[in-house]
C-alpha cells in the first residue's frame, strides 16, 4: 500500500461495517488476486460439497452393502493387514507440504529467494508424493477388481464415488504441483524481485502470487481432510 | 423522551456536507485519496489483440452480446418450429416426435443458459461494470478474455451437437436421468455427452468471468464510489454473479456425474433398469439426487437472469422518469435478500418428484417468502413512476412492459409455489406460461430497453424511436398473445412437452387457440427483424448521440470520449460525490446532477446524503 492510512482503521465488527461502507475497496489492503482466490475457493467449496453430499446420499441409499472400508483400504505389512496405514502416510505428507508452503510464503515476503524457492520445491515434491501414493492406491484397488462401474466387495457406488472424488481432488493437487514447479522456477530466476511481466498476462510478478498459490494448496489439503474422514473413517 | 434530552442544541436532521448552506469551503468536496496505484493495462496493437483476443472488457462485452444473440436466434427458430408443429402440424411433416423433443431441449437450454445468462452477465456485465464503478477495466483482463473464449467454445460444442449422429439431446432442458442417457430418448449418445461437456465448459468460462465481475465491484471502485452509491444495475449484476458462483458448482457436479453414468456406466443417478427385457448394468442410483443437484443450480439460475434485469430496469426507470429510484436501500437489500433466499427454494420444482412431503411444505413456505422482497421491488418501481416527469420513449415503454409482464408472471408463480395448486397444474401449459412470462419475456423486455438505452453509448448514435415503438408494441402485444392463452390451456389440462395433441376432447377444443398462439409467435419473431434492422441501420445513419443524450447521472455516460476508449477515463479517474439518482433536485439548476458533480457546485440544492 502506498500510504499508511490503512494502519489506523477500526477493528472488529465496527471495522467491517466501516470497510463495507467505504469507497474503493471492501477488503482494505488486500490484493485483487488474493480476493479472487478466496472467492474462487468459496465456489470450489461448493463443488466439493456437492460431490460429498452426493456421496453421502449415494452411500445411504445403496441396495447392496457398502464395503468394509478398513479392510478395503488396508495395506499388508508382512501378513498383517494394517488399516489406514497408507492413508495416514498420505495425509501426513500432504499436511507437511502445507507447512512447507506456509514457510515458503513467509520467506517470500522476506525476499529470501533461496529459502523460498527450496521450500516451494519441497512442497511440490510433497504434492507429487501424495499423487504418487494415490496412484498406488488406485492401482491396488483396480488390481483387486474395483472399477467405477463394479466392485467385488459390495456396492458398486463405492468404486464410482471413490474414483470420481479422489480423482477430482488429485487433479486439484496435480494442478497445484504444476504451478509450484512454475513458481519455483520464477522464484529462482528472480521474477518476483524484479517484477518481470508474465508471459501470458503481461502483468508484473509479485511475491503475493506465492501466497495466493499457498491459499489454493491449503484449501486442497483441507478438502483432503474431509475426503479422508468421509471415505476412510466412515 | 427524557427531560435531560436537550432538543434545542441537537440538530434533528443529520448533518450532511451536502446540505450545509453558506459559503462553500474546499473541505466539502473532500474525497479520500486513492488507495491503489493506477491499473496496469495491456494495450492491444494489432487487429487480433484489439478485436479478437481482446482484453478490453467493453469489446469482450460486445463479443459476449453478439455470441449470445446468435444462440438466442437459434433458440427463437427452434421455438418457431415447435409452434408450427403444435399449431399447424400438417405444414411441417418433416418434424418427427424426436425432432420436437430435441427442439424443446435445445430451446430451453439455449435460452436460459447460453442466451440470457451470457447476455446479462457476460454482455451487460462486462460492458457496464468497469464503466459504472469507475474502473479502467476488469481487474484481470486476461482471464476475462479467456472467459469469453471458453464461452465461445461451449457454444461451438453445443451447436456441434446438432450435427452429430443422433442429433442433439431430447431429454428436456432439465436433462433428467435415467431417460436422458438411455436409448429411446433422442440424442442419448453423442447429443447428451456434448450437452454435458458444453455446460461444463460454460461453467468454467463463467467462473473466470464471474471472479472478474465480483472483484472489480468489490475492490476496484473509484474514489468516492461506496457500495451504496453504485447504480442498481451493478447491484443486480453483482448479486447474480455471486449466485452463479455458488449455484454453478451443482450444475458442474451433476454434469460430471451424468457423463460418468453415460460413459463409464457408473450408477450415480441410475436405478436398476430393465430395458426391453434386458437388465442394464445399473443399480442403486438415485434419479432424485440429480433433480436436487440440478435445481440447486436451476432455481438460483432463475434469479441469475432476473436480478440483473431488476437492477437494469431500476436504472432505466429512474433516468427516464427523471426521479430518484424510490427506496434505493430497500431495493439493494431486496436484491440481496432475493439472492440469499433463492438458495432455499429449489425443491419447489420437484413437488411431483416423489420426495418427502414435508420438503414440499418447507419449500412452499420459503417460495412464498421470496414474494415479499420481490413485491417490494415492484411497488418501488411503481412509486418511482408515480407523479414522475416520465419520458414516454421506447426505453420507458419497455420498462413499463417489463413491470406488467413481471407482475403477471409473479402472480402465477404464487399459484405454482403452493403444493396443492401446483400438483394439478404441473406439467401443463400453465407452467410454460408462468416461466416464459417471468423469466422469458420480462428479462427480454429489460434487455431490449437496455439496448435502446445504452446503444448511444456503445455506438455513438441513437436508435430510431419510430422503429423502436413499432418494435415494442408488436413484441409486447404479441408476447401477451402467445403466453396469455397458455394459462387457459394449462387450466383445461393441456400437457406440456407433448409432440401433438391427439384427439382428447379438451385438447381438441384448444386447436384454434394453438393456431392463434403459433401465428402470434411467428409475428413476434419476425418483429425482431425490425430491431435488428434498427440496430444495423442506426450504426451508420442514426442521429449522432453526443455526450450523455439521456441526461443520466451514472458514470458510464461521463467518459471523456463517446464511445469510451480503452482505459475508459483518459488521464484521470473520475471522483464520485453522490449516488446516480439525483434527478429533479429542488434548488439545482438542471434536472440532473451527475455523480461527479462536487457538492460545492450544487450548494443550494437539497441533495440527499448518500
Amino acid at each position: 500500500m502506498s500510504d499508511n492510512s490503512l494502519n489506523n482503521l477500526p477493528g472488529g465488527f465496527k471495522g467491517m461495517s466501516h470497510d463495507m461502507g467505504s469507497d474503493q475497496t471492501a477488503f482494505k489492503g488486500v490484493q485483487w488476486g488474493k480476493v479472487m482466490m478466496w472467492i474462487f475457493l468459496l465456489s470450489d467449496t461448493f463443488v466439493f460439497s456437492c460431490f460429498l453430499i452426493s456421496y453421502m446420499k449415494g452411500r445411504a441409499s445403496t441396495v447392496v452393502d457398502w464395503p468394509n472400508t478398513s479392510e478395503v483400504f488396508s495395506l499388508h505389512v508382512g501378513d498383517v493387514p494394517v488399516p489406514l496405514l497408507l492413508i495416514a502416510i498420505m495425509t501426513f505428507v500432504l499436511i507437511t507440504s502445507s507447512g512447507t508452503m506456509a514457510l515458503a510464503v513467509k520467506y517470500g515476503y522476506e525476499k529470501n529467494r533461496k529459502m523460498c524457492g527450496w521450500l516451494i520445491l519441497a512442497t511440490a515434491i510433497g504434492g507429487l508424493t501424495f499423487v504418487g501414493m494415490q496412484v498406488f492406491e488406485w492401482s491396488k484397488l483396480i488390481h483387486e477388481g474395483v472399477r467405477p462401474w463394479e466392485n467385488p466387495f459390495g456396492a458398486k457406488q463405492f468404486g464410482s464415488f471413490f474414483f470420481m472424488i479422489t480423482g477430482f481432488h488429485g487433479t486439484h493437487v496435480s494442478i497445484g504441483v504444476i504451478f509450484l514447479f512454475i513458481y519455483a522456477r520464477k522464484v529462482f530466476r528472480g521474477d518476483f524481485d524484479n517484477g518481470k511481466r508474465g508471459f501470458f498476462t503481461t502483468m508484473k510478478s509479485d511475491y503475493v502470487a506465492i501466497e495466493i498459490l499457498g491459499l489454493y494448496l491449503h484449501f486442497v489439503d483441507l478438502v483432503w481432510v474431509f475426503i479422508f474422514a468421509f471415505f476412510y473413517l466412515w | 423522551m427524557s427531560d435531560e434530552y436537550n432538543q434545542k442544541n441537537t440538530p434533528l436532521e443529520a448533518q450532511s456536507s451536502e446540505t450545509i448552506s453558506g459559503t462553500p469551503s474546499k473541505d466539502i468536496d473532500y474525497v479520500r485519496p486513492a488507495e491503489l496505484p493506477e491499473q496496469d493495462l495491456y494495450h492491444g496493437h494489432s487487429f487480433i489483440t484489439k478485436w479478437i483476443f481482446c482484453q478490453d472488457a467493453k469489446v469482450i462485452g460486445i463479443q459476449y452480446f453478439l455470441t449470445a444473440v446468435f444462440t438466442g436466434i437459434v433458440g427463437l427458430v427452434l421455438s418457431w418450429l415447435m409452434r408450427l408443429q403444435l399449431g399447424f402440424p400438417e405444414l411441417v411433416p418433416f418434424i418427427t416426435a424426436e425432432h420436437y423433443y430435441q427442439f424443446v431441449t435445445m430451446h430451453g437450454m439455449i435460452m436460459v443458459v447460453y442466451f440470457l445468462t451470457a447476455l446479462f452477465l457476460g454482455g451487460f456485465g462486462n460492458y457496464l461494470i468497469p464503466l459504472m464503478v469507475g474502473a479502467r477495466d476488469m481487474v484481470f483482463p486476461y482471464v476475462n478474455m479467456l472467459s469469453f473464449w471458453m464461452f465461445f467454445i461451449a457454444v461451438c460444442v453445443l451447436m456441434a451437437s446438432f450435427f452429430v449422429p443422433g442429433g442433439p439431446t431430447g431429454a428436456g432442458w432439465t436433462l433428467y436421468p435415467p431417460q436422458a442417457i438411455l436409448p429411446g430418448t433422442p440424442g442419448s449418445n453423442m447429443g447428451i455427452i456434448l450437452m454435458l461437456v458444453s455446460l461444463s465448459l460454460f461453467v468454467i468460462g463463467f467462473t473466470m468471468g464471474g471472479l472478474n465481475y465480483i472483484i472489480t465491484i468489490l475492490q476496484a471502485r473509484t474514489r468516492g464510489m461506496t457500495l451504496m452509491r453504485m447504480p442498481l444495475t451493478i447491484w443486480g449484476i453483482f448479486t447474480a454473479t455471486a449466485l452463479a458462483m455458488l449455484a454453478f458448482p451443482a450444475l458442474l457436479v451433476s454434469c460430471i456425474m451424468m457423463t460418468l453414468d453415460k460413459m463409464l456406466e457408473t450408477s450415480f443417478f441410475m436405478p436398476a433398469i430393465l430395458q426391453a427385457g434386458e437388465v442394464l448394468n445399473y443399480e442403486g442410483g438415485s434419479p432424485v439426487l440429480f433433480q436436487h443437484l440440478f435445481w440447486f443450480f436451476g432455481h438460483p439460475e432463475v434469479y441469475i437472469v432476473a436480478l440483473p434485469a431488476f437492477g437494469i430496469v431500476s436504472d432505466l426507470i429512474s433516468v427516464h422518469a427523471r426521479k430518484n429510484i424510490f427506496g434505493y436501500r430497500m431495493m439493494v437489500w431486496a436484491i440481496v435478500g432475493i439472492g440469499a433466499l433463492s438458495f432455499f427454494v429449489w425443491a419447489h420444482h420437484m413437488y411431483v418428484s416423489g420426495m418427502n412431503p414435508w420438503f414440499g411444505f418447507f419449500f412452499a413456505t420459503t417460495t412464498l417468502i421470496i414474494a415479499v422482497p420481490t413485491a417490494l421491488k415492484v411497488y418501488n418501481w411503481i412509486i418511482t413512476l408515480f407523479r414522475a416527469n416520465i419520458r414516454m420513449n421506447t426505453v420507458m415503454l419497455f420498462c413499463l412492459g417489463f413491470i406488467v409482464t413481471f407482475v403477471n408472471g409473479g402472480i402465477t408463480g404464487i399459484f405454482l409455489g403452493n403444493v396443492a395448486v401446483d400438483i394439478p397444474l404441473s406439467d401443463t401449459y400453465f407452467v410454460i406460461a408462468h416461466f416464459h412470462m417471468v423469466m422469458g419475456i420480462a428479462p427480454l423486455m429489460v434487455i431490449m430497453g437496455a439496448v435502446y438505452h445504452w446503444f448511444p453509448l456503445v455506438a455513438g448514435r441513437m436508435l430510431s424511436e419510430k422503429l423502436g415503438k413499432w418494435h415494442f408494441w408488436i413484441t409486447f402485444l404479441g408476447a401477451y398473445s402467445i403466453y396469455f392463452p397458455m394459462h387457459y390451456l394449462g387450466f383445461i389440462g393441456v400437457p406440456r412437452r407433448y409432440y401433438e395433441m391427439y384427439d382428447s376432447p379438451y385438447v381438441a377444443s384448444a386447436t384454434g387457440m394453438n393456431e392463434f398462439i403459433t401465428v402470434a409467435a411467428l409475428i413476434v419473431g419476425f418483429a425482431q427483424l425490425i430491431f435488428i434492422y434498427n440496430i444495423v441501420s442506426s450504426l451508420s445513419i442514426g442521429k449522432p448521440a453526443g455526450k450523455n443524450p439521456w441526461k443520466a447521472n451514472s458514470l458510464e455516460w461521463l467518459t471523456p470520449e463517446v464511445p469510451p476508449a480503452h482505459g475508459n477515463w483518459g488521464e484521470k479517474l473520475p471522483v464520485i460525490h453522490r449516488w446516480p439518482y439525483d434527478f429533479n433536485v429542488p434548488g439545482a439548476k438542471e434536472d440532473y446532477i451527475t455523480q461527479t458533480t462536487p457538492p460545492s457546485e450544487v450548494i443550494s440544492a437539497k441533495v440527499e446524503k448518500t
